[in-house]
C-alpha cells in the first residue's frame, strides 16, 4: 500500500475508542434493530456511591442493547470506561449477569443468541467491595452457561482496557478482540508498580505495558483471535464474522493442559523477552487478520 | 456531593426526551424528560460543593432562550460551565429531533 493510500485510510477511519458505550454498542449491531433495556431513562443506579459522596450514573456506566448482529440475534453488553473507571458495582453487574441469562434462555427456546462485551473497566469497584466481587464471580457462571449455546465474544478497544477480575471474565470468551490501542492483563501495570515498586513495573513507560499488555502483543500470543484498527466498521465487521462463525471448536480457557506445559517449560530464572514470549508461544489465535 | 434544584417558568410542550454525556471526569449527563404545567425542574447532583451561584448562572442563561416544559436531570463530574451548557445544548437538539 502506498503511503498516500495509507494516509487516506487513516483519516477516513472511524475512531470506536472516541465513541461512548452506548453509540459502541449501537455500532455493533446491524441498522435500526437495536433497542436498550434498561437505559439512563428506567433510573436503576447504584443505591452505595450516592452514600459516599459520589455522582451516580443512571445506566450505572452498564449499557444493555438486544437486537440482531448479521442477521442473527444477539445482545451487545457495554461498559462506560469513563464512569468510575468502568469498574463493575452491583447494578451494573446484575445487569451484565441478567442480560447473558436471558440470551442463554433463548437460546435454550431455540432462538441462538450470541453476546457480545465490551470490556473498559479496571474490574471491581471498590466502593462497593464484595459486591463487585460477587458480581464478577455471577458474570464468569453466566458466560460459562452461556458459551455452551452460543458464542460469548469479549471486545476491549481502549483507552481504559481490561484489567482486574474482567480480564478473568475476558478469558472465559469464546473469542477475544483486541486493538491495537488496548490492554489485556489480570493485575494493572500501576497496581503491579505499587505493589512491587518501579523495578519490577515502570508504569509509566508505556512503551514497555504495551509491549507485555498491548492488543498486538495478545494477539501474537495467541490469548486473543483478533487484532482490529481503531475502526468502527472494521470492528462492527469483526463481531459480526466471529457472531456468523458459532461456537469455537475448543474454547481457550478449556485448553488446561496446553497452557500448564507451555508455563512450566518457561525458564523463569531469567527476564523474557516479550517478543520471545511471542516465538515461544507461537502466537496464532484462532484466526489471524494481520 | 451536593444536590441543587431550580426551577424555571415554562410554556412550550416537549415532545421527546434526550440523553446527553457521560459522568466522567470533567463531564456531565444531562437528561430530559417532557413534564407538566407551565415549569421546568432542574435536578443537580454535583461531585463539587459550593458552586450553587455558578450553577444558577449557567441555568439563568440557558433558560433565558429555552422555555420547554421539561424535568431536567444532571450528574456531574467536575464539568466547566461551557461543558455545562454544550451538554444542555446537545440535549435540547436531541430533544426537538
Amino acid at each position: 500500500m502506498s503511503s498516500q493510500k495509507h494516509g487516506a485510510a487513516f483519516i477516513n477511519r472511524q475512531s470506536f475508542i472516541e465513541l461512548d458505550a452506548r453509540e459502541r454498542a449501537t455500532a455493533l449491531f446491524d441498522p435500526g434493530t437495536s433497542r436498550e433495556l434498561v437505559g439512563p431513562f428506567d433510573r436503576v443506579e447504584s443505591p452505595w456511591l450516592p452514600m459516599q459522596g459520589v455522582t451516580p450514573q443512571e445506566d450505572d456506566g452498564c449499557v444493555v442493547m438486544k437486537g440482531k448482529i448479521g442477521g442473527q440475534a444477539a445482545v451487545v453488553i457495554a461498559l462506560e470506561g469513563a464512569f468510575q473507571g468502568g469498574s463493575m458495582g452491583e447494578v451494573s453487574g446484575e445487569k451484565m449477569t441478567a442480560a447473558l441469562d436471558l440470551a442463554r434462555a433463548d437460546s435454550e427456546r431455540g432462538i441462538p443468541t450470541s453476546a457480545v462485551i465490551l470490556l473498559e473497566t479496571g474490574g471491581v469497584r471498590l466502593q462497593e467491595a464484595n459486591l463487585g466481587l460477587a458480581a464478577i464471580a455471577e458474570l464468569m457462571a453466566s458466560i460459562l452457561a452461556m458459551r455452551k449455546h452460543a458464542p460469548v465474544i469479549c471486545l476491549t478497544a481502549g483507552t481504559v482496557g481490561c484489567f482486574g477480575g474482567m480480564s478473568l471474565a475476558a478469558g472465559l470468551a469464546s473469542y477475544v478482540v483486541l486493538t491495537r490501542e488496548a490492554r489485556l492483563g489480570m493485575n494493572g501495570p500501576e497496581v503491579i508498580e505499587q505493589e512491587n515498586g518501579i523495578e519490577e513495573f515502570d508504569s509509566r513507560d508505556h512503551a514497555l505495558v504495551w509491549a507485555i499488555n498491548g492488543g498486538e502483543q495478545r494477539f501474537a500470543m495467541g490469548l486473543a483471535d483478533a487484532l482490529v484498527d481503531d475502526d468502527t466498521p472494521q470492528i462492527a465487521e469483526a463481531i459480526r464474522r466471529f457472531v456468523t462463525k458459532g461456537l469455537p471448536p475448543v474454547h481457550r480457557s478449556s485448553q488446561v493442559a496446553l497452557y500448564r506445559r507451555r508455563i512450566e517449560a518457561l525458564d523463569t530464572s531469567r527476564q523474557w523477552d516479550p517478543k520471545e514470549l511471542r516465538t515461544l508461544w507461537a502466537g496464532k489465535g484462532s484466526e489471524g487478520d494481520k | 456531593m451536593e444536590t441543587i434544584e431550580f426551577e424555571y417558568p415554562a410554556k412550550r410542550k416537549l415532545s421527546k426526551r434526550a440523553h446527553a454525556g457521560v459522568v466522567g471526569s470533567g463531564d456531565l449527563e444531562v437528561l430530559f424528560e417532557p413534564a407538566d404545567g407551565a415549569t421546568a425542574r432542574v435536578f443537580i447532583r454535583t461531585s463539587v460543593d459550593g458552586f450553587g451561584d455558578t450553577w444558577k448562572a449557567v441555568l439563568d442563561r440557558f433558560f433565558a432562550k429555552y422555555d420547554g416544559v421539561v424535568r431536567i436531570q444532571i450528574n456531574d463530574a467536575g464539568a466547566t460551565p461551557g461543558g455545562v451548557m454544550l451538554r444542555l445544548e446537545q440535549a435540547v437538539e436531541a430533544s426537538e429531533q
